[in-house]
Protein backbone atom coordinates (compact mmCIF):
# COMPACT_ATOMS: atom_id res chain seq x y z
CA UNK A 1 0.00 0.00 0.00
CA UNK A 2 1.10 3.65 -0.91
CA UNK A 3 1.38 5.88 2.06
CA UNK A 4 -1.48 7.83 0.70
CA UNK A 5 -3.96 4.40 0.79
CA UNK A 6 -2.20 3.89 4.20
CA UNK A 7 -3.53 7.05 5.75
CA UNK A 8 -7.12 6.21 4.01
CA UNK A 9 -7.25 3.07 5.55
CA UNK A 10 -6.13 3.93 8.57
CA UNK A 11 -8.96 6.39 8.77
CA UNK A 12 -11.69 4.01 7.32
CA UNK A 13 -10.86 1.36 9.59
CA UNK A 14 -11.26 4.04 13.16
CA UNK A 15 -14.67 5.29 11.43
CA UNK A 16 -15.72 1.04 11.09
CA UNK A 17 -15.39 1.52 15.09
CA UNK A 18 -18.26 3.56 14.87
CA UNK A 19 -20.61 1.01 13.22
CA UNK A 20 -22.51 -1.64 15.45
CA UNK A 21 -25.36 -3.98 14.18
CA UNK A 22 -28.31 -3.37 14.04
CA UNK A 23 -27.64 -0.15 11.59
CA UNK A 24 -28.28 0.96 7.94
CA UNK A 25 -25.52 2.73 6.81
CA UNK A 26 -24.52 5.06 3.62
CA UNK A 27 -20.94 4.99 2.62
CA UNK A 28 -19.88 7.87 0.25
CA UNK A 29 -17.16 7.93 -2.20
CA UNK A 30 -13.32 7.47 -1.68
CA UNK A 31 -12.41 6.80 1.88
CA UNK A 32 -15.96 6.28 3.32
CA UNK A 33 -15.86 3.33 0.19
CA UNK A 34 -13.41 1.49 2.44
CA UNK A 35 -14.85 1.43 5.24
CA UNK A 36 -17.33 -1.38 4.74
CA UNK A 37 -14.13 -3.98 4.59
CA UNK A 38 -13.34 -3.36 8.05
CA UNK A 39 -16.97 -4.59 9.01
CA UNK A 40 -17.65 -8.05 10.04
CA UNK A 41 -21.12 -7.52 11.07
CA UNK A 42 -24.14 -9.10 9.51
CA UNK A 43 -26.60 -6.61 11.11
CA UNK A 44 -25.02 -3.42 9.42
CA UNK A 45 -26.53 -3.21 6.18
CA UNK A 46 -24.76 -0.91 3.50
CA UNK A 47 -27.56 1.23 1.47
CA UNK A 48 -26.52 3.18 -1.67
CA UNK A 49 -28.62 5.95 -3.06
CA UNK A 50 -29.05 4.81 -6.73
CA UNK A 51 -31.13 2.03 -5.48
CA UNK A 52 -29.67 -1.51 -3.33
CA UNK A 53 -30.08 -1.82 0.03
CA UNK A 54 -27.48 -4.92 1.19
CA UNK A 55 -23.91 -3.59 -0.63
CA UNK A 56 -21.45 -6.24 -1.12
CA UNK A 57 -18.19 -7.01 -1.76
CA UNK A 58 -17.92 -8.25 -5.27
CA UNK A 59 -14.97 -10.58 -6.96
CA UNK A 60 -13.12 -9.36 -9.68
CA UNK A 61 -14.89 -12.29 -11.92
CA UNK A 62 -18.83 -11.56 -10.67
CA UNK A 63 -18.60 -8.11 -12.13
CA UNK A 64 -21.71 -7.18 -13.52
CA UNK A 65 -21.69 -3.53 -14.73
CA UNK A 66 -25.93 -3.03 -13.97
CA UNK A 67 -24.55 -3.41 -10.41
CA UNK A 68 -22.59 -0.84 -9.16
CA UNK A 69 -22.74 1.81 -6.16
CA UNK A 70 -23.30 5.45 -6.12
CA UNK A 71 -20.09 6.23 -7.11
CA UNK A 72 -20.68 3.73 -10.12
CA UNK A 73 -18.16 1.08 -8.83
CA UNK A 74 -19.05 -2.21 -8.79
CA UNK A 75 -20.52 -4.04 -6.08
CA UNK A 76 -21.96 -7.04 -5.10
CA UNK A 77 -25.27 -8.17 -3.03
CA UNK A 78 -25.81 -9.35 0.02
CA UNK A 79 -28.26 -12.23 1.35
CA UNK A 80 -31.27 -9.98 1.97
CA UNK A 81 -30.36 -7.21 -0.67
CA UNK A 82 -33.38 -5.46 -2.38
CA UNK A 83 -33.51 -2.87 -5.24
CA UNK A 84 -35.76 0.22 -5.43
CA UNK A 85 -36.23 3.59 -7.71
CA UNK A 86 -34.58 6.46 -7.10
CA UNK A 87 -37.33 8.05 -5.48
CA UNK A 88 -37.82 5.24 -2.69
CA UNK A 89 -34.17 5.38 -1.96
CA UNK A 90 -34.19 9.21 -1.67
CA UNK A 91 -37.44 8.80 0.84
CA UNK A 92 -35.24 6.19 2.86
CA UNK A 93 -32.89 9.19 3.25
CA UNK A 94 -35.04 12.19 3.73
CA UNK A 95 -37.72 10.64 5.76
CA UNK A 96 -34.94 9.46 8.38
CA UNK A 97 -34.38 5.45 7.95
CA UNK A 98 -30.64 5.83 7.33
CA UNK A 99 -28.70 5.18 10.56
CA UNK A 100 -25.12 6.57 10.02
CA UNK A 101 -24.09 8.55 6.52
CA UNK A 102 -20.48 8.61 6.40
CA UNK A 103 -19.26 11.63 3.86
CA UNK A 104 -16.08 12.53 2.30
CA UNK A 105 -15.92 16.27 2.43
CA UNK A 106 -13.78 19.66 0.92
CA UNK A 107 -13.70 21.54 4.37
CA UNK A 108 -15.25 21.43 7.93
CA UNK A 109 -16.34 24.55 9.27
CA UNK A 110 -15.62 24.91 13.66
CA UNK A 111 -19.37 24.67 13.68
CA UNK A 112 -19.88 21.56 12.15
CA UNK A 113 -21.03 22.60 9.06
CA UNK A 114 -19.32 21.07 5.61
CA UNK A 115 -18.92 22.26 2.46
CA UNK A 116 -18.70 19.04 -0.56
CA UNK A 117 -20.15 19.67 -3.61
CA UNK A 118 -19.13 23.14 -4.87
CA UNK A 119 -15.29 25.17 -5.35
CA UNK A 120 -16.00 28.93 -5.73
CA UNK A 121 -14.95 30.34 -9.15
CA UNK A 122 -15.27 27.20 -11.19
CA UNK A 123 -18.96 26.15 -12.91
CA UNK A 124 -21.29 24.18 -10.45
CA UNK A 125 -21.90 20.97 -12.23
CA UNK A 126 -22.69 18.14 -9.61
CA UNK A 127 -24.27 17.91 -6.01
CA UNK A 128 -25.62 14.23 -6.42
CA UNK A 129 -27.20 12.92 -2.85
CA UNK A 130 -24.81 14.98 -0.38
CA UNK A 131 -27.29 17.44 0.79
CA UNK A 132 -30.40 14.85 1.03
CA UNK A 133 -28.15 12.61 3.34
CA UNK A 134 -27.26 15.79 5.34
CA UNK A 135 -30.68 16.37 6.08
CA UNK A 136 -31.96 12.84 6.52
CA UNK A 137 -29.04 10.68 8.00
CA UNK A 138 -29.74 10.66 11.86
CA UNK A 139 -25.72 10.31 12.04
CA UNK A 140 -23.23 12.06 10.14
CA UNK A 141 -19.70 11.12 10.25
CA UNK A 142 -16.79 12.78 7.89
CA UNK A 143 -13.83 11.15 7.06
CA UNK A 144 -10.86 13.22 5.62
CA UNK A 145 -7.45 13.31 5.49
CA UNK A 146 -6.35 16.71 7.77
CA UNK A 147 -5.18 19.04 5.19
CA UNK A 148 -5.17 19.27 2.03
CA UNK A 149 -2.16 18.53 -1.29
CA UNK A 150 -0.51 22.33 0.26
CA UNK A 151 -0.88 21.18 3.50
CA UNK A 152 -3.14 23.67 4.36
CA UNK A 153 -5.85 22.76 7.26
CA UNK A 154 -9.38 21.63 6.06
CA UNK A 155 -10.68 22.32 9.06
CA UNK A 156 -11.45 25.88 9.14
CA UNK A 157 -12.92 28.71 11.10
CA UNK A 158 -15.76 28.95 8.84
CA UNK A 159 -15.77 26.91 5.09
CA UNK A 160 -14.75 29.19 2.51
CA UNK A 161 -16.46 27.29 -0.13
CA UNK A 162 -20.23 26.54 -0.59
CA UNK A 163 -21.91 24.69 2.07
CA UNK A 164 -24.03 21.86 1.59
CA UNK A 165 -26.41 21.67 4.55
CA UNK A 166 -27.03 23.96 7.69
CA UNK A 167 -26.88 20.93 9.71
CA UNK A 168 -23.60 20.30 11.73
CA UNK A 169 -21.96 16.71 11.20
CA UNK A 170 -21.54 14.88 14.43
CA UNK A 171 -18.23 13.44 13.88
CA UNK A 172 -15.02 13.82 12.05
CA UNK A 173 -12.14 11.39 11.76
CA UNK A 174 -9.21 12.28 9.95
CA UNK A 175 -5.26 10.65 10.05
CA UNK A 176 -4.37 12.84 12.99
CA UNK A 177 -7.54 12.86 15.48
CA UNK A 178 -11.23 11.90 15.97
CA UNK A 179 -13.67 15.07 16.73
CA UNK A 180 -17.23 15.25 17.78
CA UNK A 181 -18.85 18.37 17.14
CA UNK A 182 -21.01 18.74 20.54
CA UNK A 183 -23.60 22.07 20.10
CA UNK A 184 -21.77 23.77 17.05
CA UNK A 185 -18.45 23.20 18.45
CA UNK A 186 -15.68 20.99 17.79
CA UNK A 187 -14.63 18.72 20.74
CA UNK A 188 -11.40 16.48 19.92
CA UNK A 189 -12.21 13.15 21.41
CA UNK A 190 -9.08 11.07 20.42
CA UNK A 191 -5.69 11.31 19.11
CA UNK A 192 -4.92 8.54 16.41
CA UNK A 193 -1.63 6.87 17.39
CA UNK A 194 1.91 8.03 17.35
CA UNK A 195 0.27 12.01 17.14
CA UNK A 196 0.79 15.00 19.62
CA UNK A 197 -1.54 17.28 20.54
CA UNK A 198 0.63 20.07 19.71
CA UNK A 199 0.71 18.76 15.67
CA UNK A 200 -3.30 18.48 15.73
CA UNK A 201 -2.80 22.28 17.09
CA UNK A 202 -0.29 23.24 14.33
CA UNK A 203 -2.59 22.04 11.27
CA UNK A 204 -6.08 23.12 12.55
CA UNK A 205 -6.83 26.59 11.63
CA UNK A 206 -10.52 25.77 13.35
CA UNK A 207 -10.73 26.40 17.14
CA UNK A 208 -11.26 23.36 18.80
CA UNK A 209 -11.90 22.02 22.85
CA UNK A 210 -9.53 19.48 24.28
CA UNK B 1 -53.81 -2.61 -30.61
CA UNK B 2 -49.90 -3.28 -29.64
CA UNK B 3 -47.34 -1.06 -28.09
CA UNK B 4 -44.31 -2.75 -29.50
CA UNK B 5 -42.59 -1.29 -32.12
CA UNK B 6 -40.80 -2.90 -34.41
CA UNK B 7 -38.68 0.08 -35.77
CA UNK B 8 -36.53 2.86 -33.80
CA UNK B 9 -38.22 5.83 -36.00
CA UNK B 10 -41.68 4.38 -35.19
CA UNK B 11 -41.21 4.65 -31.41
CA UNK B 12 -39.64 8.14 -31.13
CA UNK B 13 -41.86 9.42 -33.68
CA UNK B 14 -43.72 10.90 -30.52
CA UNK B 15 -40.40 13.17 -29.72
CA UNK B 16 -40.64 16.57 -30.75
CA UNK B 17 -38.42 19.65 -31.22
CA UNK B 18 -38.46 21.84 -28.31
CA UNK B 19 -39.94 18.98 -25.96
CA UNK B 20 -38.79 18.21 -22.36
CA UNK B 21 -37.61 14.66 -22.27
CA UNK B 22 -36.76 12.60 -19.20
CA UNK B 23 -34.62 9.91 -19.86
CA UNK B 24 -33.68 7.00 -17.38
CA UNK B 25 -30.28 5.90 -16.00
CA UNK B 26 -27.86 6.86 -13.52
CA UNK B 27 -24.88 7.51 -16.09
CA UNK B 28 -24.95 4.67 -18.26
CA UNK B 29 -26.25 2.28 -15.89
CA UNK B 30 -30.08 2.06 -16.57
CA UNK B 31 -29.80 4.19 -19.55
CA UNK B 32 -32.29 3.53 -22.68
CA UNK B 33 -29.14 3.77 -24.55
CA UNK B 34 -30.88 2.33 -27.97
CA UNK B 35 -33.46 4.79 -28.05
CA UNK B 36 -30.26 7.83 -26.84
CA UNK B 37 -28.81 6.25 -30.37
CA UNK B 38 -32.16 6.84 -32.02
CA UNK B 39 -31.90 10.27 -31.41
CA UNK B 40 -28.91 10.63 -32.23
CA UNK B 41 -29.57 9.62 -35.86
CA UNK B 42 -33.20 11.64 -35.43
CA UNK B 43 -33.68 15.42 -36.81
CA UNK B 44 -34.40 16.90 -33.64
CA UNK B 45 -33.57 20.35 -31.64
CA UNK B 46 -33.92 22.26 -28.88
CA UNK B 47 -34.68 19.12 -26.38
CA UNK B 48 -34.82 19.84 -22.49
CA UNK B 49 -33.44 16.69 -21.08
CA UNK B 50 -34.39 15.54 -17.42
CA UNK B 51 -31.70 12.87 -16.00
CA UNK B 52 -29.28 12.60 -13.38
CA UNK B 53 -26.25 12.96 -15.62
CA UNK B 54 -25.56 13.90 -19.65
CA UNK B 55 -24.11 10.50 -19.76
CA UNK B 56 -20.23 10.30 -20.29
CA UNK B 57 -18.23 12.65 -22.81
CA UNK B 58 -19.18 11.17 -26.30
CA UNK B 59 -20.95 8.30 -24.93
CA UNK B 60 -25.18 7.97 -24.27
CA UNK B 61 -26.37 11.34 -23.81
CA UNK B 62 -22.84 12.96 -23.85
CA UNK B 63 -23.34 12.25 -28.06
CA UNK B 64 -26.97 14.05 -27.69
CA UNK B 65 -24.97 17.07 -26.11
CA UNK B 66 -22.27 17.21 -28.55
CA UNK B 67 -24.92 17.70 -31.06
CA UNK B 68 -26.10 20.35 -30.12
CA UNK B 69 -29.69 19.12 -29.54
CA UNK B 70 -30.34 19.96 -26.04
CA UNK B 71 -30.79 23.39 -24.89
CA UNK B 72 -31.32 22.85 -21.47
CA UNK B 73 -30.73 20.51 -18.61
CA UNK B 74 -31.75 19.17 -15.41
CA UNK B 75 -30.09 16.74 -13.60
CA UNK B 76 -28.35 16.70 -10.39
CA UNK B 77 -24.78 15.14 -11.34
CA UNK B 78 -23.15 16.87 -14.61
CA UNK B 79 -20.05 16.34 -13.40
CA UNK B 80 -19.27 12.61 -15.22
CA UNK B 81 -18.89 14.52 -18.52
CA UNK B 82 -16.71 17.83 -18.60
CA UNK B 83 -17.88 18.49 -21.92
CA UNK B 84 -21.11 19.91 -20.07
CA UNK B 85 -18.89 22.42 -18.51
CA UNK B 86 -17.57 23.65 -21.75
CA UNK B 87 -20.85 23.56 -23.19
CA UNK B 88 -22.10 25.67 -19.75
CA UNK B 89 -18.93 28.21 -20.47
CA UNK B 90 -19.47 29.50 -24.06
CA UNK B 91 -23.49 29.91 -23.02
CA UNK B 92 -24.25 26.61 -25.46
CA UNK B 93 -26.60 25.01 -23.06
CA UNK B 94 -28.86 25.80 -19.56
CA UNK B 95 -28.38 23.77 -16.63
CA UNK B 96 -30.59 23.81 -14.08
CA UNK B 97 -29.04 21.52 -10.63
CA UNK B 98 -31.67 19.60 -8.12
CA UNK B 99 -30.23 17.96 -5.44
CA UNK B 100 -30.49 13.88 -6.06
CA UNK B 101 -33.50 13.40 -3.63
CA UNK B 102 -35.29 16.85 -5.33
CA UNK B 103 -35.35 15.43 -8.75
CA UNK B 104 -36.62 11.92 -7.72
CA UNK B 105 -38.94 13.05 -5.87
CA UNK B 106 -40.29 16.28 -7.93
CA UNK B 107 -41.07 13.34 -10.70
CA UNK B 108 -42.84 11.13 -8.07
CA UNK B 109 -45.04 14.46 -7.43
CA UNK B 110 -45.15 14.98 -11.10
CA UNK B 111 -46.43 11.42 -11.73
CA UNK B 112 -48.82 11.61 -8.72
CA UNK B 113 -50.38 14.75 -9.76
CA UNK B 114 -49.50 16.74 -6.73
CA UNK B 115 -48.54 20.35 -7.80
CA UNK B 116 -44.99 20.67 -5.78
CA UNK B 117 -43.31 19.77 -1.89
CA UNK B 118 -41.77 21.27 0.93
CA UNK B 119 -38.28 19.92 1.75
CA UNK B 120 -35.61 20.07 3.93
CA UNK B 121 -32.69 19.43 1.48
CA UNK B 122 -30.80 22.36 0.48
CA UNK B 123 -32.23 24.57 2.87
CA UNK B 124 -29.73 27.57 3.70
CA UNK B 125 -27.33 26.81 0.81
CA UNK B 126 -26.65 27.90 -2.63
CA UNK B 127 -29.53 25.63 -4.16
CA UNK B 128 -32.54 26.98 -1.94
CA UNK B 129 -31.63 30.64 -3.53
CA UNK B 130 -35.02 32.58 -4.63
CA UNK B 131 -37.23 29.72 -3.53
CA UNK B 132 -39.91 30.04 -0.87
CA UNK B 133 -39.22 29.17 2.54
CA UNK B 134 -41.76 27.38 4.83
CA UNK B 135 -41.96 27.24 8.73
CA UNK B 136 -43.88 24.07 9.44
CA UNK B 137 -43.60 22.75 13.33
CA UNK B 138 -40.54 25.09 13.84
CA UNK B 139 -38.56 23.37 10.64
CA UNK B 140 -37.64 25.58 7.92
CA UNK B 141 -38.41 23.55 4.27
CA UNK B 142 -38.16 25.10 0.77
CA UNK B 143 -40.49 24.73 -1.92
CA UNK B 144 -40.16 22.44 -4.90
CA UNK B 145 -42.20 22.27 -8.17
CA UNK B 146 -43.49 19.15 -9.57
CA UNK B 147 -41.72 18.22 -13.12
CA UNK B 148 -43.20 16.42 -15.79
CA UNK B 149 -41.94 16.19 -19.39
CA UNK B 150 -43.22 15.36 -22.89
CA UNK B 151 -42.08 12.09 -23.14
CA UNK B 152 -39.76 9.74 -21.19
CA UNK B 153 -37.36 7.35 -22.70
CA UNK B 154 -36.76 4.40 -20.29
CA UNK B 155 -34.79 1.16 -19.84
CA UNK B 156 -36.35 -1.77 -18.22
CA UNK B 157 -35.12 -5.61 -18.05
CA UNK B 158 -38.54 -7.25 -19.70
CA UNK B 159 -41.73 -6.07 -20.81
CA UNK B 160 -44.76 -7.71 -21.71
CA UNK B 161 -46.54 -7.01 -24.72
CA UNK B 162 -49.18 -4.71 -22.17
CA UNK B 163 -46.38 -2.91 -21.07
CA UNK B 164 -45.92 -4.54 -17.76
CA UNK B 165 -42.42 -3.93 -16.49
CA UNK B 166 -39.32 -5.66 -14.36
CA UNK B 167 -36.23 -3.97 -13.62
CA UNK B 168 -32.71 -5.64 -13.60
CA UNK B 169 -30.01 -4.33 -10.64
CA UNK B 170 -29.24 -1.41 -10.28
CA UNK B 171 -30.61 -0.59 -13.79
CA UNK B 172 -33.72 0.24 -12.32
CA UNK B 173 -32.50 3.83 -10.63
CA UNK B 174 -35.02 6.52 -12.14
CA UNK B 175 -36.87 4.71 -15.00
CA UNK B 176 -39.45 3.69 -12.88
CA UNK B 177 -40.52 6.97 -11.23
CA UNK B 178 -39.99 8.90 -14.85
CA UNK B 179 -42.63 6.33 -16.24
CA UNK B 180 -45.20 7.59 -14.16
CA UNK B 181 -44.27 11.51 -15.07
CA UNK B 182 -44.21 11.90 -18.98
CA UNK B 183 -47.37 12.39 -21.09
CA UNK B 184 -45.70 9.40 -23.71
CA UNK B 185 -43.39 7.12 -22.05
CA UNK B 186 -41.33 4.78 -24.46
CA UNK B 187 -39.32 1.54 -22.81
CA UNK B 188 -36.56 -0.28 -24.29
CA UNK B 189 -36.19 -3.79 -23.37
CA UNK B 190 -33.68 -6.63 -23.26
CA UNK B 191 -36.85 -8.92 -23.43
CA UNK B 192 -40.53 -8.86 -24.40
CA UNK B 193 -42.88 -11.61 -23.15
CA UNK B 194 -46.00 -12.45 -23.80
CA UNK B 195 -48.88 -11.48 -20.62
CA UNK B 196 -48.89 -13.36 -17.67
CA UNK B 197 -45.44 -14.32 -18.12
CA UNK B 198 -44.44 -11.90 -15.52
CA UNK B 199 -45.54 -12.95 -11.91
CA UNK B 200 -47.98 -10.30 -11.33
CA UNK B 201 -46.41 -9.77 -7.75
CA UNK B 202 -43.41 -8.95 -8.67
CA UNK B 203 -44.18 -6.39 -11.93
CA UNK B 204 -42.57 -2.93 -10.60
CA UNK B 205 -44.55 -0.64 -13.25
CA UNK B 206 -48.16 -1.70 -14.05
CA UNK B 207 -48.87 -1.38 -17.90
CA UNK B 208 -51.11 1.68 -18.03
CA UNK B 209 -48.09 3.82 -17.50
CA UNK B 210 -46.43 2.63 -20.73
CA UNK B 211 -47.09 3.58 -24.26
CA UNK B 212 -44.03 2.15 -26.18
CA UNK B 213 -42.09 -0.69 -25.76
CA UNK B 214 -38.84 -1.46 -28.06
CA UNK B 215 -36.50 -4.52 -27.84
CA UNK B 216 -33.09 -2.75 -26.79
CA UNK B 217 -29.95 -3.10 -29.10
CA UNK B 218 -27.57 -1.43 -27.31
CA UNK B 219 -26.34 -3.29 -24.20
CA UNK B 220 -23.54 -1.84 -21.63
CA UNK B 221 -21.15 -4.48 -20.94
CA UNK B 222 -17.47 -4.40 -18.62
CA UNK B 223 -16.16 -3.27 -22.09
CA UNK B 224 -18.27 -0.54 -22.89
CA UNK B 225 -21.78 -0.02 -24.81
CA UNK B 226 -21.96 -2.44 -27.93
CA UNK B 227 -24.56 -3.99 -30.16
CA UNK B 228 -26.64 -6.72 -29.95
CA UNK B 229 -25.96 -9.93 -31.99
Amino acid sequence: MSDKEQMQNLIARRAAKELAGPSIVNLGIGIPTLVSKYIDDENVFFHTENGLLGVADVEEDKIDPNLVNAGKLPVGESIGASFFNSAESFAMIRGGHIDVAILGVLQVGQNGEIANWAVPGKNIMGVGGAMDLLVGAKKVIVTMTHTNKEGISKILRECTYPITSTRSVDMIITELAVFEVVEKQLKLIELMPGVSIEEVRAKTEADFIY
Amino acid sequence: MTKVHQDIEAALSCVKNGHTLMVGGFGLIGAPLTLIDGLTKKDVAGLTVISNNLGEKGKGLGILLSQKKIKKAIGSYFTSNREVGEFYQRGDIDLELLPQGTLAESMRAGGAGIGGYYTKTSVGTDLAKGKEEREINGVTYIFEPAIRANVALIRAWKADTLGNLVYYKTARNFNPVMATAADVVIVEVDEIVEPGELPPEEIVTPHLFVDGIIKATKILTKEGVIDYE
